[in-house]
């Protein structure tokens, strides 16, 4: 089987030992669930010579306030208590589908939100062991110079590939980042860059403490997942919306956010801007998906063809704006 | 006592075949006892790791060791020089090496191996071999492997990179076809995929010091593992045990001797420790075997109420780098065509080409499922032509009962009458085709499967399955028997048939199997022959040792032999239940009266009529056959396909068990389900030096339980002359009809053919769009492009209702 590269385990009881750990021990990765480093690290795409482990840090595990006020959700949660929590699923359906839809019940019985807001992004030739990146002479990404999907590109394409990124930027979520530095607070869409390699605005020792949740109120939101198979599949396209109404239907805000289409969640202010000031019919709906269409670029980097993968990006945002007019 | 008598008269002539007798090793599986070749620990043992090759096509200019070997924990480092004697499944393609020798054809192969204290420090001395390449130009497709070329990836062959063509003519198809009302031509490719059992391939050699070894292996072939290990360790046979351990699945992917167990025996002899070593999933993916891309042309003649007067086969196959059983392969995707419909006149032309890809070989359906997806999807298109349905058109030109096909094989027990009608009453069918509305549809196909080969892989006039019993005075009863349980409940059916025998209960039968010191050889898990070949093997040892415990206990209790039965562990008195004696008491009777009690059985297949060159691919003492019905939804928006449910009849014969023969349906259907929905063995080009796509489980998508339809399945058929106790084959013929079936509903859903497999979503909208825009709505290989290659003149064999005698022309007889 593959094998884990050796390396040594630390496991603070503090966010405040975990920054300093981070900080004395330089080489270091964060752990939560481990789902997503744990294997990469058996593939060798990142191989840390010492991990700090988060589980044993109590204040990263609760999750507290209300609706009226908006709710903070410890980084440590896993994936099976957001999908469950009744607060949650009542009051911000569109954050327990997006956790409900990661991978399989043992993946998110382990895996964390935080884990799954910062999740490396993925490339079907930086996702293999390193014997089979060796195959290729390795790629930008990790111990190579090229680019294999846009081979003339300074930069990596890598996929953005979690499902609670775009949900996190859409609905305006914010979150607390904890460094020896001290503490900051940010909008989700400011953590996120269109980098693959530098795919995330917080240096590496910056620990994510709290995802907040904005109140709850005259707004609602949604998340569509395009993957092979029910169960297991990274996403290759997601869509997650949030709109705010007037009373009388007419949408007053809109945030529209890809997933999978570049390497960060990808706001396509276009799309939003063809139904602000209109309600919700399917000359809108139908415009705002054209213009999300447009801007969305997927690369040869995914499960799917690409061209198809773009074509989805219009039936999947006009499938998402019908259920919130509904 | 009255109960008894009931009981004695209700359970004989069967009490065990055709009950759902628990799995002899279910226990075992469910509480994790069952120890798989990877669980095994022996004291000192060191794990292997090997080195491959991470370009596809090179000569290998040198390799340095030492650093490797100087690594601490490391314990020997072996390469191709160290094991020269090339092996291969198929004596005419003797073609690999435990350790590629002078040059690597696929990204993949094994160069060198390391066995040390753990697997990580064999892992790191790996990367610590050097080896320098020469590169050679990389063949990465069926049309490039046809083409003329310098340096082919093997030096046998039959042509350049071509490592088989075939060209067999059964009558006279042009002259026939002339007779046609209507010929249709379609071409179709249908996609490689793998076989991904959950268990990875793991092996541990044990070498003793007076010389002996014994490999403990998850393989389905022992008796093939044990003769090429002898071979390439030039170890005498006798001082080689190889015990197979139950496969965690194998579905043709553990047929073929493999390079790890070749080193991991070579490594124990080299550093006189127990070697282990288990593959990885990307290693796995590199002994693939898997299923054959082939591109196809079939030609047909019908007459316009839907028989058939002639058809024209052309199979254009992509081997992968070697030969594994290749051959065979090619001659499969042209060998069943006949056996599930009359073909008066039948031309089939094969080729297999290497190319610097995994090798294909044989899985669950071995070169069958990709002429069944064309001649099943071809014949819908021609009943919609010929405005009939294609139900009804099946019915009317199925190949009778009992009789021979053009190319010489010999049918016996015949039901796919039965299987047509069964799942079109289920289904609806009547009520449903061509009448659901816009986006879903039905669709139908048949198929026919091998229940064991004629004959076997290398040529003997020996049994193919041999079974030993030991009786003891306990009333024990071991059976032993070289087969080996894949999961596919092979040691159940060998109890079952002695038990059946000797008026026990299959838990009362041990079996013993798959180990080349104990058990009498069996040539394998493969081609659906176990319960054919085993089955009667048991049957004959069990009345052995019936007739002998009966001749002693009707001599020792005096009652007339002929009326002796034996029912639920007792052998009594037909006339009299009362009077007899327990099954332990028999054997004691007869253990006194003349000694130790053991017997043996053993089975070879009928000879087959067919006597021309190739005849030898194709026979069988009896053929399967299915009918499935797929409904499938269509989202035309994004023409992703999903099927609710599949409606499949199955001629068995005879169910020896039938809740495992139906786990063997379901288990088919999901496999069917996956090729046509997802799966697919695809590589990067050349540029990229061919490397497999996505080795892994997460990316090589297969369905998982929420893609799983739901299934409806029947057993059907007539207790099969040839079969043990009736049976047939349960194994591998039910996923053929799955593919077509649901690329035939697809086509009644939204009105597009897609003539390839995997059926995918972009493929779907692609058809979609081309209708929409006044197309012909088809999606799949371009017939203009479609490969020429010049095939040598036909071996020409006249059929049996031409007066033929089995043998080809005189002309061309060697
Ligand atoms: C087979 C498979 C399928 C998957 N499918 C999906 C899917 O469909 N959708 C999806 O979104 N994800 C998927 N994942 C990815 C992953 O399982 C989830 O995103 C999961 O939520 C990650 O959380 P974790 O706690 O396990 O992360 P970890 O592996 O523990 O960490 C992930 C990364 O975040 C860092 N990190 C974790 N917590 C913190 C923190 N509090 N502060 C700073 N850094 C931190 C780690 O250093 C690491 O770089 C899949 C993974 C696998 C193996
Ligand atoms: S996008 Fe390019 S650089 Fe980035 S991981 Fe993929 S191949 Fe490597």
């Amino acid at each position: 089987m593959l094998r884990l590269p050796p390396f040594r385990l630390v496991e603070p009881r503090t966010v405040y030992q975990a920054v300093v750990a981070h900080a004395e021990l330089g080489d270091a990765a964060y752990v939560a669930g481990g789902t997503d480093l744990y294997p990469n690290m058996k593939r060798r795409q990142q191989t840390p010579r010492n991990v700090i482990s988060l589980a044993r840090i109590p204040e990263l595990t609760e999750i507290s306030g209300t609706p009226a006020e908006g709710v903070r959700i410890g980084a440590g949660v896993t994936l099976t208590q957001l999908a469950r929590h009744p607060m949650i699923v009542e009051h911000y359906p569109a954050v327990a589908r997006a956790a409900a839809m990661v991978s399989t019940p043992l993946l998110r019985n382990m895996g964390t939100i935080g884990g799954n807001l910062l999740l490396d992004t993925r490339c079907n030739y930086y996702d293999q062991t390193y014997e089979w990146r060796k195959a290729i002479d390795f790629c930008m990404k990790r111990d190579g110079a090229v680019c294999w999907v846009a081979p003339s590109s300074p930069r990596c394409w890598a996929v953005q590939s979690s499902d609670g990124a775009p949900v996190a930027v859409a609905i305006g979520a914010e979150l607390t980042l904890a460094s020896v530095h001290g503490a900051r607070r940010i909008p989700a869409s400011a953590l996120y860059r269109n980098d693959g390699i530098q795919y995330l605005a917080k240096e590496p020792g910056e620990l994510l403490v709290s995802y907040l949740l904005p109140p709850a109120g005259a707004w609602r939101a949604t998340y569509h997942k395009l993957r092979r198979r029910g169960a297991f599949d990274f996403p290759v396209l997601g869509v997650a919306a949030r709109l705010d109404f007037a009373p009388d239907g007419v949408v007053t805000a809109a945030r529209i956010v890809l997933g999978a289409v570049a390497s960060l969640p990808l706001e396509v202010p276009e799309a939003a801007a063809a139904i602000v000031g209109k309600p919700l019919d399917p000359t809108t709906i139908a415009a705002a998906a054209e213009a999300a269409f447009r801007p969305a670029k997927p690369m040869d980097n995914t499960d799917f063809p690409l061209a198809w993968r773009k074509e989805m990006v219009r039936v999947y945002v006009r499938r998402a704006l019908e259920e919130l007019a509904r | 006592m009255t109960d008894v008598l009931h009981r004695a008269a209700d359970v004989s002539p069967r009490a065990v075949i055709g009950k759902s007798w628990r799995k002899v090793d279910a226990s075992a599986k469910v509480t994790g006892e069952l120890r798989f070749a990877d669980d095994l620990t022996l004291p000192r043992m060191l794990h292997a790791k090997l080195l491959r090759s991470h370009v596809p096509h090179a000569r290998i200019r040198r390799i340095d060791t030492r650093r490797a070997a100087a690594l601490p924990g490391v314990a020997a480092v072996l390469t191709g020089r160290d094991l020269p004697t090339p092996f291969g499944i198929l004596p005419v393609s003797q073609d690999e090496h435990a350790l590629c020798v002078d040059l690597v054809r696929f990204v993949g192969d094994p160069v060198a191996a390391v066995a040390a204290r753990d697997e990580e420090t064999a892992a790191e001395a790996c990367t610590l071999i050097d080896v320098e390449y020469e590169p050679l130009p990389a063949v990465g497709s069926i049309a490039e492997g046809l083409a003329p070329c310098e340096t082919p990836i093997h030096d046998h062959g039959d042509r350049g990179n071509v490592h088989k063509h075939v060209a067999l003519e059964f009558g006279d198809v042009d002259a026939a076809m002339r007779d046609a009302e209507l010929v249709r031509e379609d071409v179709f490719f249908y996609g490689g995929s793998t076989h991904l059992p959950m268990e990875e391939h793991a092996a541990l050699a044990h070498w003793s010091p007076d010389g002996t070894l014994t490999l403990w292996s998850s393989t389905q072939t022992p008796h093939y593992v044990h003769r090429a290990l002898s071979a390439v360790l030039g170890l005498d046979p006798a001082r080689v045990r190889v015990i197979a351990t139950p496969n965690g699945g194998g579905f043709g992917g553990k047929s073929d001797p493999f390079s790890h167990e070749i080193v991991v025996a070579a490594l124990a002899r080299a550093t006189g420790r127990p070697v282990k070593v288990c593959l990885t999933r990307e290693e796995v993916f590199a002994c693939h075997r898997g299923r054959h891309p082939t591109l196809m042309r079939v030609r047909t003649g019908v007459r316009r109420d839907g028989s058939i007067v002639a058809m024209d086969f052309t199979a254009l196959l992509d081997g992968g780098a070697y030969g594994s059983y290749g051959v065979a392969s090619t001659y499969y995707t042209g060998a069943l065509q006949t056996v599930t419909y009359q073909v008066p006149h039948y031309r089939f032309r094969g080729a297999r080409v290497f190319t610097n890809t995994a090798p294909c070989g044989p899985k669950r359906g071995h070169g069958t499922p990709q002429p069944r997806f064309a001649l099943e999807c071809h014949l819908d298109k021609i009943a919609e032509a010929l405005a009939l349905d294609p139900a009804e058109m099946r019915k009317r030109i199925l190949q009778p009962p009992h009789s021979v096909t053009a190319n010489w094989l010999r049918i016996g027990s015949m039901g796919l009458g039965a299987c047509i009608d069964a799942v079109v009453a289920a289904s609806g069918w009547r009520e449903k085709f061509r009448r659901l509305p816009y986006g879903r549809g039905m669709g139908i196909a048949c198929s026919s499967y091998i229940s064991g080969a004629g004959l076997p892989i290398y040529w003997n006039d020996m049994p193919h399955s041999s079974v030993q019993l030991k009786l003891d005075r306990s009333g024990g009863v071991t059976a032993f028997c070289g087969s080996i349980d894949i999961g596919q409940g092979s040691d159940s059916v060998l109890a079952a048939c002695v038990a059946e025998v000797l008026g026990l209960a299959p838990g009362d039968v041990h079996v013993v199997t798959g180990d080349t010191n104990l058990t009498p050889v069996d040539l394998g898990s493969y081609s659906s022959r176990v319960t054919m070949m085993t089955g009667h093997a048991a049957i004959q040892a069990a009345e052995r040792a019936r007739d002998a415990l009966a001749d002693a206990v009707a001599a020792r209790c005096g009652i007339p032999r002929e009326r002796l039965v034996f029912t639920e562990r007792r052998v009594l008195d037909a006339e009299d239940p009362e009077h007899g004696v327990s099954f332990a008491e028999a054997v004691q009777i007869a253990e006194a009266m003349h000694g130790a009690v053991g017997t043996v059985g053993s089975y070879t297949p009928p000879r087959a009529p067919g006597r021309y060159k190739g005849a030898g691919v194709g026979p069988s003492p009896a053929y399967s056959y299915s009918c499935a019905v797929a409904e499938v939804e269509v989202d035309p928006a994004t023409g992703i396909v999903r099927v609710p449910k599949v409606w499949i009849a199955h001629d068995i014969g005879q169910a020896i068990n039938p809740t495992l023969a139906i786990g063997q349906i379901e288990g088919s259907v999901y496999m069917g389900l996956g090729e046509i929905l997802m799966e697919e063995m695809t590589y990067r080009d050349a540029s990229r030096n061919l490397v497999h796509h996505h080795p892994s489980m997460l990316e090589y998508k297969s369905p998982t339980t929420l893609e799983m339809c739901e299934v409806e399945s029947f057993l059907v058929g007539e207790p099969e002359p040839q079969g043990p106790f009736g049976a047939k084959e349960v194994g591998q013929g039910p996923l053929l009809p799955i593919p077509p079936a649901v690329a035939n509903a697809l086509y009644d859903a939204i009105g597009v053919r897609v003539d390839q497999v995997p059926c995918t979503p972009q493929a779907v909208l692609r058809a979609l769009k081309e209708k929409q825009r006044g197309g012909a709505g088809r999606y799949g290989p371009s017939p203009a492009a479609f490969p020429e290659y010049a095939f040598p003149e036909p071996l020409r064999v006249r059929t049996p209702a031409q007066g033929g005698d089995g043998r080809a022309a005189a002309r061309e007889a060697r």
